[in-house]
C-alpha cells in the first residue's frame, strides 16, 4: 500500500485510492465559440493541473489539463475557440482535426446562453462528426440578468444529447457537467443525436457518396460527415485524412490495397 | 515511394462530384450546407430560448457608445493610460526606495562577512559588487512598478476594455496597411514584448502578422518601463515643483508611449509599402460583454503569470550580466579598465546620439534583457568613479548629473533610444521561433536599431543647431 501511495504521489493523484496507471483513462475535448467562458470552464475543471504547448506543426496554443472523477482519469484538451468547423482558419482546422481524427471519448461544447442561436451552429457541426457530445450552456447568470430563459430539457431532447446549464464563473452546476461528461465518455448514456437535414438535392448526393466512401474511410470516421465535406469541396479534409493515416499505419485495409495499386 | 495524392480514392470521388456538378452550382454547395445548419440552429433556438419583455437598459451598449465614440474614445484612452502610468509612477516610488535601502544594507552586511572570512578582493567584487548588486538593482527598480502595473493592466483586460481599444485604433492600423488586431498585440507588448510577439498569432494573414511582430518592439515593455519612469522622475520631474513631480514624470512617460505608437504606425505603413506589400484584410472583432472582474483571478494571473515570470527572467539574466560587467570594469590594461576602454572608443560616436560611451555599452551589454541596462550603466559609472550606493533618486541624480554631466537632453536621448532600439534577446529568440526565419529575425534586430539611431541622431543635430543644450 505504501508503495502504491508513493508511486501515485508522483503522478499527481495523491488523493486517489487507485494509482494512475490503474485508472481508466478518458480524453475529453473542449470546444466552443470565443467569449463563452470556455477557459473558465477549463480552469474550473482542471485547476492547476495544466500544461500548455503548441499543436504539432501549428502556431496555435494547446492547453491540456486533467482531473479525476469516480476513479477515472480525465484528460481535458482545450481546443481553440471557433465559430464553425469549416476549416476556414488554422484554429478551425486544428479543432476539427482533433475531434474527427483523435476521436476523444467525449466532446464538450461550451455555449453562451445569451446568444445561443449563433452558438448552436457549432454544436450542430460537432454533432455531425461525433455523437459523443455534451452541450454546456454557460453564462446562465448573465442570461438571467438579461431576462433570457433557456429551456435546457427541451434543448436536450431537440438535440438528442445531454445539455447542462452552468455558470462557470461562480462554479454553478459544474458537478453536473462532470457527471454528464463521465456518462457520455463511458457510454453509460444512450445518445440519439438529431442531425441537420439538408435540402433534398444535398441529401440525395450525400446518400450516394456515403455509400461509395464508407468502405474507404477508417472505421469510426462518420461517412455522412466526410460526404458533406466532399460536397462542399473541402480538399483539405482529404489531406488531413492522409496525414492521419500516415501517422497511424494501421489504416483500414482498403486504403492499404489502394496504396499498393498506386505503386505499380 | 508511392504518390498518394493523385490516386487517393477520395480525391477520385471528389473529382467525380466536381465533374457532375456545374461550376456555379458547385460554389453554391457550401452556402447551402451553411444555410441548412443556420436554419436548424434558428429553429431550435426559437423553441428553447424565451426573452422576457421587460424594459431594461442595455448598459453594455450605452458604455460602448461612449468608449468607442469618435469624440470621446481617444481622450478616454489617453486618460486611462495616464491614470495607469501615474498610479505606477507614484505608487512605485516609495516601495522602490524602501526595497533599495534594505537590499543595499544587506550588501553592506555581505561585504562585512566577506571581509571577516578573509575572502580575496576579487571574489568579493565578483559576487557582491557584480552579481549581488545587479540583482538588488533589478529587484528594487523593477518589482514595485510591475506589482502595480500588471494588476491594473490585467484589470482592464478582465473588464473587457482591450477589445474596445482595438476597435478605436482599427482605422489607424488599416490606414497603415496593417491588421486591426495589431493594437491588441501592441497592448500585450506593454507587459512583455516576447508575449506580444507570441500573441501576434491571433493575426491570420502572414503579411500582417509579420508587420505586427516586427513593430512590437516600439512599445516599451515592462523591462524598459523602469528606466523610463526612473529617468523621467529624476530629470523631468525635477524641473517642476515637488507637488506635481510625479504628474510631470507621468506626462513624459505618456508622451514616450505615444511616440512609440506613432512610430509603430509609421513603420507599419513603411513596411506595408516596401518589404511586406499588400492590402489589409478584413476581420470580425467581437466586443465581448463587460464582465465584473474577478479579484482573485486578477491577482493570481498578474502576480504569478506576469510579475514573477518577468522578474524571474530578469534575475536569471541580471546575475551573469552583473558578473560580466564587473569583470569588464575590473580587468585592467595599462591602468584603464576594459569597460573604460570600450566606453572611450564608443564615446565619440555616442556623442552624436546625445549619449556617452558608457550608455551605449550598457545598451549593448543589455541585449539579453532590457531590465539590466540601467544597472549596468550605473555599475559602469560607479566602478569608474567614486563608490556611491545609489539607494535613492537623489543619489542617482548626483551620479548622473554631478559626476557624469548628464543634462535633460541626455536623459531624453537615453529614453528614446531605450524605447526604440532593439528587442531583447528573449524576444528575438521568440521572433525566430515564430517566424522560423533568420532573415526576419535579423530585420527585427536591425530595423528598430536604425530607427533608434536615426531618431536620436536627428534630434541631437536639431537640438545642437537650435543651441538648446
Amino acid at each position: 500500500m505504501a508503495f502504491f501511495k508513493g508511486a501515485c504521489r508522483k503522478k499527481n493523484c495523491w488523493n486517489q485510492s487507485v494509482p494512475q496507471h490503474q485508472c481508466p483513462q478518458m480524453t475529453i475535448a473542449l470546444a466552443g465559440n470565443p467569449n463563452t467562458g470556455k477557459s473558465t470552464v477549463f480552469n474550473a475543471l482542471t485547476g492547476l493541473r495544466q500544461h500548455t504547448g503548441n499543436w504539432p506543426g501549428k502556431t496555435v496554443q494547446r492547453a491540456e489539463g486533467s482531473f479525476y472523477y469516480k476513479n477515472k482519469h480525465f484528460t481535458l484538451v482545450d481546443l481553440p475557440g471557433t465559430y464553425s468547423l469549416f476549416a476556414n482558419s488554422v484554429d478551425e482546422q486544428v479543432a476539427r482535426d482533433y475531434i474527427c481524427f483523435t476521436r476523444p471519448d467525449a466532446t464538450v461544447i461550451v455555449t453562451d446562453a445569451t446568444c445561443l442561436e449563433r452558438n448552436l451552429n457549432l454544436v450542430l457541426q460537432v454533432m455531425e462528426i461525433t455523437p459523443r457530445v455534451v452541450v454546456c450552456v454557460n453564462l446562465m447568470d448573465e442570461a438571467e440578468r438579461k431576462y433570457i430563459r433557456v429551456d435546457v430539457d427541451l434543448l436536450s431532447s431537440e438535440l438528442g444529447v445531454p445539455v447542462i446549464a452552468t455558470a462557470a464563473r461562480s462554479g454553478r452546476s459544474l458537478d453536473k457537467l462532470i457527471d454528464a461528461i463521465d456518462r457520455v465518455a463511458s457510454g453509460r448514456i444512450k445518445i440519439t443525436p438529431r442531425l441537420v437535414t439538408y435540402d433534398s438535392e444535398i441529401e440525395y448526393l450525400v446518400q450516394r457518396i456515403e455509400l461509395k466512401i464508407s468502405p474507404l474511410i477508417p472505421a469510426g470516421l462518420n461517412p455522412r460527415w466526410v460526404a458533406l465535406r466532399l460536397i462542399d469541396g473541402d480538399r483539405g479534409i482529404i489531406d488531413s485524412l492522409q496525414i492521419y493515416l500516415d501517422d497511424d499505419k494501421k489504416g483500414s485495409p482498403q486504403w492499404g490495397e489502394e496504396k499498393i495499386l498506386c505503386t505499380r | 515511394m508511392y504518390q498518394v495524392g493523385s490516386c487517393n480514392p477520395l480525391t477520385k470521388i471528389l473529382d467525380e462530384i466536381n465533374r457532375d456538378l456545374p461550376p456555379e452550382e458547385k460554389n453554391a454547395m457550401r452556402d447551402r450546407i451553411v444555410d441548412g445548419i443556420y436554419d436548424s440552429a434558428e429553429k431550435i433556438a426559437g423553441k428553447v430560448v424565451s426573452r422576457e419583455n421587460r424594459k431594461q437598459i442595455n448598459w453594455d451598449q450605452k458604455i460602448d457608445d461612449i468608449i468607442t465614440s469618435r469624440l470621446l474614445g481617444f481622450p478616454l484612452m489617453l486618460i486611462l493610460l495616464g491614470v495607469v502610468l501615474w498610479l505606477t509612477v507614484t505608487g512605485a516610488n516609495y516601495p522602490s526606495q524602501v526595497l533599495a535601502a534594505a537590499l543595499f544594507r544587506l550588501q553592506d552586511l555581505l561585504s562585512g562577512l566577506f571581509i571577516q572570512a578573509g575572502a580575496p578582493a576579487w571574489l568579493h567584487g565578483l559576487l557582491v559588487e557584480g552579481a549581488y548588486m545587479s540583482l538588488a538593482w533589478v529587484v528594487s527598480v523593477m518589482l514595485p512598478p510591475m506589482a502595480i502595473f500588471f494588476p491594473l493592466f490585467t484589470l482592464l483586460e478582465d473588464l473587457g476594455y482591450l477589445p474596445r481599444v482595438a476597435f478605436n485604433l482599427d482605422n489607424f492600423f488599416r490606414r497603415a496597411g496593417a491588421h486591426g488586431k495589431q493594437s491588441l498585440t501592441m497592448s500585450m507588448g506593454f507587459g512583455c514584448n516576447a508575449a506580444g510577439v507570441i500573441s501576434c498569432r491571433i493575426i491570420e494573414s502572414p503579411r500582417e502578422r509579420l508587420i505586427a511582430i516586427l513593430t512590437n518592439n516600439f512599445i516599451p515593455c515592462n523591462g524598459r518601463f523602469p528606466i523610463l519612469i526612473t529617468l523621467s522622475t529624476v530629470f523631468m520631474g525635477g524641473a517642476v515643483a515637488a507637488s506635481c513631480r510625479s504628474a510631470a514624470a507621468t506626462a513624459v512617460v505618456v508622451g514616450l508611449v505615444l511616440t512609440g505608437v506613432i512610430i509603430t504606425l509609421l513603420v507599419s505603413k513603411l513596411l506595408s509599402k516596401t518589404l511586406l506589400r499588400g492590402a489589409p484584410s478584413f476581420f470580425i472583432l467581437e466586443l465581448p460583454p463587460y464582465r465584473r472582474p474577478q479579484a482573485g483571478r486578477i491577482i493570481i494571473r498578474s502576480v504569478l503569470d506576469r510579475t514573477l515570470f518577468v522578474l524571474g527572467r530578469a534575475v536569471v539574466v541580471a546575475v551573469p550580466a552583473g558578473v560580466a560587467t564587473w569583470l569588464l570594469a575590473n580587468t585592467f590594461i595599462d591602468s584603464s579598465s576594459l569597460l573604460c576602454y570600450a566606453a572611450g572608443s564608443l564615446d565619440a560616436f555616442a556623442r552624436h546620439l546625445g549619449m556617452d560611451g558608457f550608455i551605449l555599452i550598457a545598451f549593448i551589454l543589455g541585449l539579453p534583457a532590457n531590465e539590466i541596462v540601467l544597472p549596468i550603466l550605473l555599475m559602469g559609472y560607479i566602478s569608474s568613479g567614486t563608490m556611491v550606493e545609489p539607494d535613492s533618486l537623489a543619489a542617482l541624480h548626483n551620479i548622473l548629473v554631478g559626476q557624469h554631466g548628464w543634462t535633460w537632453f541626455t536623459a531624453l536621448s537615453v529614453m528614446l533610444f531605450s524605447l526604440l532600439h532593439y528587442p531583447c534577446g528573449t524576444t528575438l529568440l521568440t521572433i525566430f521561433k515564430e517566424t522560423r526565419s533568420l532573415k526576419w529575425t535579423l530585420i527585427a534586430l536591425l530595423m528598430p536599431l536604425s530607427v533608434a539611431l536615426l531618431v536620436t541622431f536627428a534630434l541631437t543635430r536639431a537640438v545642437r543647431l537650435l543651441g538648446l543644450v
